[in-house]
């Protein structure tokens, strides 16, 4: 293996120059940390993307992921293209020894969720993001699960109509799938369920996310679920600022098919940070947040590794 | 002239009114009488449609698919139909439903948003149900609007796309000329949904006729969300005094609806205080029930949430907003406790 680099910085490339790429690529340099940002590598020769990037001094391609094969320097590799472009670049990533971190709908890896589940997978070739539904509402439905056993959860994510590409849109099963399986596997419900709705309004709305936990029994300690919600929200945040909740945690007691239970609801807002998307896309800027977070902690996790050996 | 084909939605539109508790033996006795008395279609599914059962929408008593089931070995010649919102139902619950005998689906989106439904049609077609496709919410948008909406429907692979007043709040002239601009456009059928919040429900639907629409829909009493759909009755009754041809029985729609559902119903749905308000607001009518229980719980006026909802255009689905909007307004006014 080639060493990281010689200013303690792990080299980085993003795939896709699309508006996912963009803001990601826009992040990164906001907000480098242990990360250099090398390439951005599109197809499409007129890609506006690819000229933005030249703009500001990143190395830009349009040959796909060749310049990257071509650059054994480049250790991480964000994935912003399309889930059948990854399945393709995932194995070609893997032979080669890179870390794939997956933004598309592929999944050729486990699912990550900064704050819960990525420590468990920080040895992996290739994670995957999951959805923004996913990233916005598993942190919450696990930090009640790690208080109390947590039979059924569901949540609603709510964006604007602008936000949401030709790809969700044609796939929008696959993301109630997608996000449910979420719920179940990394936010600890034993049953899960996802509802995603489009809203036209113009000025378009803040991506919003209800998260409705449904507690075993009548008797739960309130304070401890409110002071485990509070101090996920703020993990999140550290990476995602505009993430917050719009009230304290509201408990009801509710009539269900299996008897009375108490229900946990949570108003979740999330403001994107405009980087390059506008602020309103905050079901895009998590991704792209969440994806800078993940390459973060796996270009920490290679320094960290390289100074040991 | 031909009378258009009737709908009857009471076992899915009703279910809103029920708060989804409809059990096996009134499904099985409505669907019956529907079927005796000549209406062609019965559509049986929770009130959002496949998958509804949920905390955002309620919870169902009995599963839906035993509901659809129970629908269809009560029945001899009506077809039963299903809805499916993309969104919160799936393909995985449309094949479910099929193979329970749906042979109708109507997949319904928000007016603007008809591209998130092609997959659905897509399965829909592939396994040989008729496909109709539903516009909600359709006075949020202007005639043209809604028929470019619609022929990407069209294109999908639907048999028949419908305008839908969820919020009850098109006057007669709006759901005309709407129904006009899908017909002007299409090669497939038009279709019209009412809802009576502001006690247009049988003129609406008449416009709609008048203006070509194929198919209308209908529920026994108007058993629905808000103030209440076009009562099945009602409708028959008119087309029949209009001197449409049709196979219906009117005498036996108004027993269905006095001796068959009255009975069960926990009130009437009428255009009341709340109801208006929603027509008039233009916010979807199933928000009645759940701005009246959060209203009392949080002592914030019913009016209030559902006035705020519309100027917030909130769209069809969108339940967890009401209780954000109550807690905000209870804050307001300081009676938060």
């Amino acid at each position: 293996m080639t060493s990281a680099s010689l200013n303690g910085k792990v080299k980085v490339a993003i795939l896709g120059s699309g508006n996912i790429g963009s803001d990601l690529m826009f992040k990164i340099l906001r907000e480098p940390g242990h990360m250099e940002l090398t390439l951005l590598s599109g197809i499409e020769p007129q890609s506006e993307g690819l000229a933005r990037a030249q703009s500001l001094g990143i190395n830009a391609s349009y040959e796909g992921i060749q310049p990257i094969l071509d650059d054994p320097d480049i250790r991480i590799v964000f994935d912003a293209t399309s889930a059948h472009a990854h399945i393709h670049h995932a194995k070609l990533l893997r032979e080669s020894g890179r870390i794939a971190i997956d933004l598309t709908p592929a999944a050729r890896g486990p699912y990550v969720i900064p704050p819960v589940n990525l420590g468990a997978h920080i040895d992996e070739p290739n994670v995957n993001l999951t959805t923004c539904g996913g990233q916005a509402t598993v942190p919450l439905v696990y930090a009640v699960s790690r208080v109390t056993p947590l039979p059924y959860a569901e949540i609603v994510s709510t964006i604007a109509s602008l936000s949401a590409g030709p790809g969700t849109r044609q796939n929008i099963d696959e993301f109630t799938f997608t996000t449910a399986r979420g719920l179940e596997a990394i936010g600890g419900a034993q049953h899960g369920k996802a509802i995603i709705i489009l809203n036209p309004a113009d000025p378009p709305i803040l991506m919003r996310n209800t998260i409705y936990a449904l507690l075993e029994s009548e008797d739960v300690d309130r304070e401890a679920i409110v002071k485990s919600v509070e101090e996920m929200v703020s993990a999140v945040r550290a990476y995602v600022p505009g993430y917050r909740l719009k009230n304290e945690p509201v408990f009801e007691v509710r009539d269900t098919p299996e008897g009375r239970r108490t229900l946990v609801v949570m108003l979740l807002e999330v403001t994107g940070a405009g980087d390059f998307l506008p602020s309103y896309a905050g079901n895009l800027d998590i991704m792209t947040a969440s994806a800078r977070q993940v390459g973060e902690m796996f270009a920490n996790h290679i320094l960290s590794q390289e100074v040991v050996s | 002239m031909k009378a258009p084909r009737l709908t009857d939605t009471t076992l899915r539109d009703g279910s809103h009114a029920m708060k989804h508790q409809f059990t096996r033996q009134q499904v099985r006795d409505v669907a019956q009488a529907l079927d005796k008395a000549g209406v062609p279609v019965l559509e049986v599914t929770h009130g959002d449609g496949l998958a509804g059962s949920s905390i955002q929408y309620g919870f169902s008593r009995t599963n839906e698919l035993d509901l659809i089931e129970e629908a269809r070995d009560a029945v001899t010649k009506a077809k039963i139909a299903a809805l499916l919102l993309p969104g919160i139902g799936t393909r995985k619950e449309l094949k479910e439903a099929i193979s329970r005998g749906i042979q109708v689906v109507r997949i319904a989106t928000q007016c603007t948003e008809a591209d998130i439904s092609q997959q659905h049609f897509g399965m829909a077609k592939e396994m040989g149900l008729e496909a109709v496709g539903f516009l909600m919410m359709s006075h949020m948008r202007l005639p043209e609007f809604l028929a470019e909406q619609a022929l990407l429907m069209e294109s999908y692979g639907a048999d028949c796309v419908y305008v839908v007043d969820s919020a009850g709040a098109l006057l007669p002239d709006g759901a005309a000329t709407r129904v006009r601009a899908l017909k002007g456009v299409l090669k497939v059928q038009v279709g019209f949904h009412a809802h009576n919040n502001l006690g247009l429900g049988v003129g609406n639907t008449l416009a709609a006729v008048e203006a070509g629409a194929d198919q209308v829909d209908g529920t026994l009493r108007g058993l629905g969300a808000g103030a209440g759909n076009t009562a099945t009755e009602l409708i028959a009754a008119t087309l029949d005094k209009l001197g449409f041809e049709h196979e219906w029985d009117v005498f036996a729609l108004l027993d269905a609806a006095e001796f068959v559902v009255a009975p069960f119903m926990p009130f009437q749905p009428i255009p009341d205080r709340d109801s208006i308000a929603i027509g008039y607001a233009g916010v979807y009518s199933t928000f009645l029930l759940h701005a009246k229980r959060l209203g009392q719980q949080y002592n914030v006026d019913p009016l209030e949430i559902l006035v705020e909802l519309g100027r917030r255009k909130t769209v069809a689905g969108q339940e967890d907003w009401i209780l954000d909007v109550t807690l905000e307004l209870a804050k307001q006014k300081g009676s938060g406790e």
